[in-house]
């Protein structure tokens, strides 16, 4: 355990300096993650605590997104105001990010095997 | 003791565990059905928790930020799936490419576009900005652009519940099977809470979405600030 917290945090601070020393608009973890998949790219393989720890951690990913989810309290009134307005941009929005991905890739997979076949 | 209650980060932890495992409880009792989703429905135990004590959002946040806080250690660990998938990514890199390219353009254009549409505030298009990709790239690269990051943390997690809820009823209505596909899309619009439903579809799939969520936090933390100068007051 702690073990597998001194890699994931260390590479989370590893990205959090980069990002800082280079003035990058990206997250630290973001560049993290990034750069342990170079690293399990490099030595062909995953740390034993690392293939032992991470599925049961992010088996619970859905917890660590409860908190935020409590800041509809503080944006109440902007909220209620503009409720329909959100709710339909929400939505539509999501929808259409489903849908435009979902067949580019598809095409893009069936003219792939199209050409191999 | 209603103020130690109120303001204990003690308390604030404690809860958002029992809300979360609640949560799973109820979606097991309704056999995973996607309106049972273990994120939306401990929202609302939490939110109905806060609002019956009065306890406001930031005291709740003082407790609430030390599980918010795994997020970051969380996303690192999404190199393991990633890793372990390497080999089905390798035969799909040119498609996956296009489309989380494509994808992320659409995310961006489609939310500040109908929020524009819809007449909503200057403040309020710029938070929109960032509304596919995963929280904390959200709130960075919203501050950096003069949107309100605690709003664009919320469109995020809004949409992820609403994209979590709909993707397999909506893809088994249009009868996309394919789990590569739906893993993809997934993680493109709806980040990581879509990507914790996926997970429970499939192990592979979960990995895709993880992918999809990290190269387009990536792509939209690159091009947002390059096409904000569209957005006009």
């Amino acid at each position: 355990m702690i073990e597998s917290l001194i890699w994931l945090l260390g590479y989370q601070l590893a990205g959090e300096l980069v990002s800082r020393a280079c003035g990058l608009p990206i997250p630290g973890a973001v560049l993290g993650m990034l750069f342990l998949f170079i690293t399990l790219c490099w030595r062909r393989g995953t740390p034993a605590v690392l293939a032992s720890h991470v599925p049961a951690f992010l088996k619970h990913l859905s917890l660590l997104f409860i908190p935020a989810g409590a800041a509809v309290l503080a944006y109440r009134d902007l909220l209620t105001g503009h409720a329909l307005a959100i709710a339909f941009v929400l939505v539509a929005s999501t929808l259409v990010t489903l849908l435009v991905p979902a067949a580019v890739l598809r095409l893009a997979l069936r003219l792939r095997s199209e050409r191999r076949g | 003791m209603l103020e130690f209650i109120r303001t204990s980060p003690l308390v604030a932890i404690f809860v958002t565990l029992v809300a979360y495992r609640a949560a799973i409880a109820i979606n097991r009792h309704f056999r995973g059905h996607p309106l049972s989703n273990p994120v939306l429905v401990g929202c609302l135990l939490l939110l109905a928790w806060l609002v019956a004590t009065g306890t406001t959002f930031d005291h709740y946040i003082r407790g609430g930020q030390f599980i918010q806080m795994l997020l970051g250690p969380a996303t690192v660990a999404l190199a393991v799936p990633l890793y372990s998938n390497l080999a089905r990514l390798k035969r799909a890199a040119l498609p996956l490419a296009l489309s989380i390219g494509i994808g992320g353009l659409t995310g961006i254009v489609s939310a500040v576009g109908f929020g524009a549409v819809a007449g909503l505030p200057h403040e309020v298009l710029l938070s929109l900005c960032t509304r596919a990709v995963t929280t904390p790239i959200a709130m960075g690269v919203s501050q950096g652009i003069g949107g309100i990051p605690e709003l664009s943390a919320m469109f995020v997690i809004l949409s992820g519940i609403f994209g979590a809820v709909i993707v397999k009823p909506l893809f088994g209505w249009l009868r996309l099977s394919d789990e590569t596909v739906l893993g993809v899309s997934t993680g493109i619009a709806a980040h990581g809470i879509g990507m914790a439903r996926v997970f429970q579809i499939s192990e592979p799939a979960g990995a895709f979405a993880g992918l999809a969520m990290g190269l387009n936090g990536l792509f939209t933390a690159v091009v947002v600030p390059l096409l904000v100068g569209f957005i006009h007051p």
